[in-house]
């Protein structure tokens, strides 16, 4: 009397086609601005993966008689720093640090934001009080200082980098993904999920996860470009990668002294993080749109 | 009062309150009704007086600080107040459906309709994802959505309202639920659409030989589908009866005035008689009866004694004080 009556199941006419993820990636083909900022980022980021094969220099190659050679020069096409060290070979060595502090620490966060936010936010409660006044108590410091602290207790170096930032910047995502989740736990299509009988770990992996993904998306990749800096100013505090290995941040902030006798050295990792700050800027904004099924076009 | 194998969700002295026993608001007080196979039960009263916190009572859906602090809801003689929080989410969607007021928000817009469709059935029943896929194909052409094989992979925003509303009603009758509970159904649609959905839920509850309970405060709506209709006022029922007696001989002042409001509209807005007065605040419900303040037949009597729901004739209950007396005068 209570089995479902399925029995009623007729063969379907035409074939099941499942065309979503396929949907998705040819929206995100159709933002031109994503796309060229995506296709720059792989460029930046397999420059500097291939960095060896790249440049005829080696990052600490000092020639002490070609110091401050500008841009153009032949065998040095972007110039040399103070030391004559190859720019082009600073730069593509440097990105290979920039980037991984970049985009490791902030990926890392946000994972882990993203799941102490949805726990916080969907079972409220115990959980939600015990998980948010830890973070509470990371939040109250402000954030480079934290990252300092952190670091300071650590060996210098990269590790330490992506730690202290990854650290600092969880409760920045929970808080976001905790936000989100409660806006979308409020929805009435969770309490029609709940009326279908949904048990609440499907509800919170099929229902609320997809709708609090989009921010979280969107705010990493906002972050990426400024933790770039975050990881130069480590750097430069003496609390990241030592001298002479230089991320872009540390080569701007060595370059700043010469900025008048040589301003390529400051500009010129300058513009790399502007351009790869918004490169993820846009990257994040096509994502979103992607992630949006109203961006599907029948 | 009728033949008890009949009855497919009995709900005793259900009473539902929103925060503590000092401080809270009881929205559901006392509310006993149940339904029957095959048909249509309608519960009928303004905004407040607890029809959907009725509903959400029973689905156990109530969000904190609500909760139902007595009663019973029997279905298939299990009382599911009893049951844990696992086994009430069998319950739900497989034996009792249910379809909400707002069609447009009601849908998840990151899951095309067929999944969120086959999401009910794959909680419910041993079929894969691909087969409750299939059978969501079947379920969206049964409620009437046209090239369902194409359709069942749109999102929600692909949709009209009216046309959400037929894949709620498809989710929520995908496992042939006993029960089907529509809280307003229609209230949310463009009139030309109500008349079409309520036509699909009739269709679908006498096919499916199923129960239906639905709340709506449209009294056109109770007259087109139900076939017995409950009255609340301020969290208790003040009437019910079936469907011709209460439009034909309703006894509570309460139910007059309702259907006084409704009349109107064919005598132009002069001849319209809204009810004098607000519902009352439940925080401090009025002693005695609860609609004695806006009473157009008030007696001292009344808001010195609480009436209970009583038998006034067969399948006819009335809590008002006056109807004996009404009575016995003839």
């Amino acid at each position: 009397m209570t089995s479902p009556a399925l029995e009623q199941t007729e063969p379907l006419s035409r074939p099941l086609r499942s065309p979503r993820r396929f949907w998705r990636i040819k929206a995100f083909l159709r933002n031109w601005t994503a796309v060229t900022a995506a296709a720059f980022l792989l460029v930046v980021l397999l420059a500097s993966v291939f960095a060896p094969f790249l440049s005829a220099h080696g990052p600490y190659d000092a020639d002490n008689l070609s110091r401050y050679v500008p841009i153009g020069t032949e065998g040095y096409l972007l110039g040399t720093d103070q030391q004559g060290r190859d720019m082009v070979a600073r730069l593509l060595y440097g990105g290979r640090i920039s980037l991984l502090v970049g985009i490791l620490p902030t990926l890392t966060a946000s994972a882990i934001g993203l799941a102490l936010g949805l726990l916080a936010g969907y079972t409220r409660g115990l959980a939600d009080h015990v998980i948010m006044r830890c973070l509470d108590v990371v939040f109250a410091f402000p954030m480079v200082l934290l990252a300092i602290a952190i670091a300071g207790a650590m060996q210098p170096g990269v590790t330490t980098e992506i730690i202290s930032i990854t650290v600092i910047l969880i409760p920045y995502f929970a808080r976001l993904a905790r936000t989100a989740t409660q806006d979308i736990a409020a929805m009435p299509y969770i309490e029609a999920a709940r009326a279908a009988g949904g048990s609440p770990a499907d509800i919170m992996l099929r229902y609320v996860l997809p709708n609090v993904f989009s921010p979280v998306i969107v705010y990493a990749t906002t972050l990426m470009g400024l933790m770039i800096v975050v990881g130069s100013g480590l750097s430069f505090l003496g609390l990241g990668v030592q001298p002479p290995t230089a991320d872009w941040g540390a080569m701007v902030a060595e370059g700043r002294v010469v900025l008048r006798r040589a301003p390529h050295v400051t500009v010129l990792p300058g513009i790399l993080i502007l351009a790869v700050s918004l490169a993820f800027n846009f990257l994040g904004d096509g994502i979103r749109d992607a992630l949006d099924p109203r961006s599907i076009r029948r | 009062m009728t033949d008890g194998s009949d009855i497919t969700l009995e709900v005793k002295n259900l009473t539902t309150r929103f925060g503590s026993a000092k401080t809270g608001v009881t929205v559901v007080d006392g509310v006993s009704f149940s339904l029957k196979r095959g048909r249509t039960t309608a519960l009928v009263g303004e905004s407040g007086c607890g029809k959907s916190a009725t509903a959400l009572s029973v689905m156990q859906l109530l969000e904190p600080p609500g909760e139902v602090i007595a009663g019973e809801v029997r279905l298939g003689g299990v009382d599911l107040m009893r049951l844990g929080d696992a086994e009430m989410a069998e319950v739900r969607g497989r034996r009792i459906g249910m379809v909400f007021q707002d069609p447009m928000t009601s849908l998840n817009p990151l899951l095309p309709i067929g999944d969120q469709i086959a999401e009910t059935l794959t909680a419910h029943t041993d079929l894969s994802r691909h087969e409750a896929k299939q059978r969501a194909v079947d379920l969206l052409t049964r409620v009437g959505v046209a090239d369902a094989g194409r359709r069942v992979h749109d999102y929600p925003h692909h949709f009209s309202g009216g046309m959400r509303q037929r894949v709620l009603i498809a989710a929520a009758i995908s496992c042939s639920p006993e029960i089907i509970i529509a809280d307003e159904p229609t209230t949310a649609l463009d009139v030309t659409v109500q008349a079409k959905i309520l036509r699909l839920l009739y269709d679908l509850q006498q096919a499916m030989h199923a129960s239906l309970l639905l709340i709506t405060h449209d009294l056109g709506v109770v007259a087109a589908m139900a076939d017995e209709v409950i009255v609340m006022y301020a969290g208790r029922i003040v009437e019910r009866a079936d469907v011709d007696t209460l439009f034909h001989r309703p006894r509570h002042p309460y139910t007059k005035a309702l259907l006084a409001c409704v009349e109107g509209i064919s005598d132009r807005a002069a001849a319209l008689e809204p009810i004098q007065g607000m519902a009352p605040d439940l925080k401090d419900p009025p002693p005695g009866c609860r609609f004695a303040p806006r009473c157009p037949s008030v007696r001292d009597v009344c808001r010195r004694q609480d009436p209970r729901l009583a038998p006034y004739s067969a399948r006819h209950d009335v809590a008002c004080l006056l109807v004996g007396e009404e009575a016995a005068n003839g």
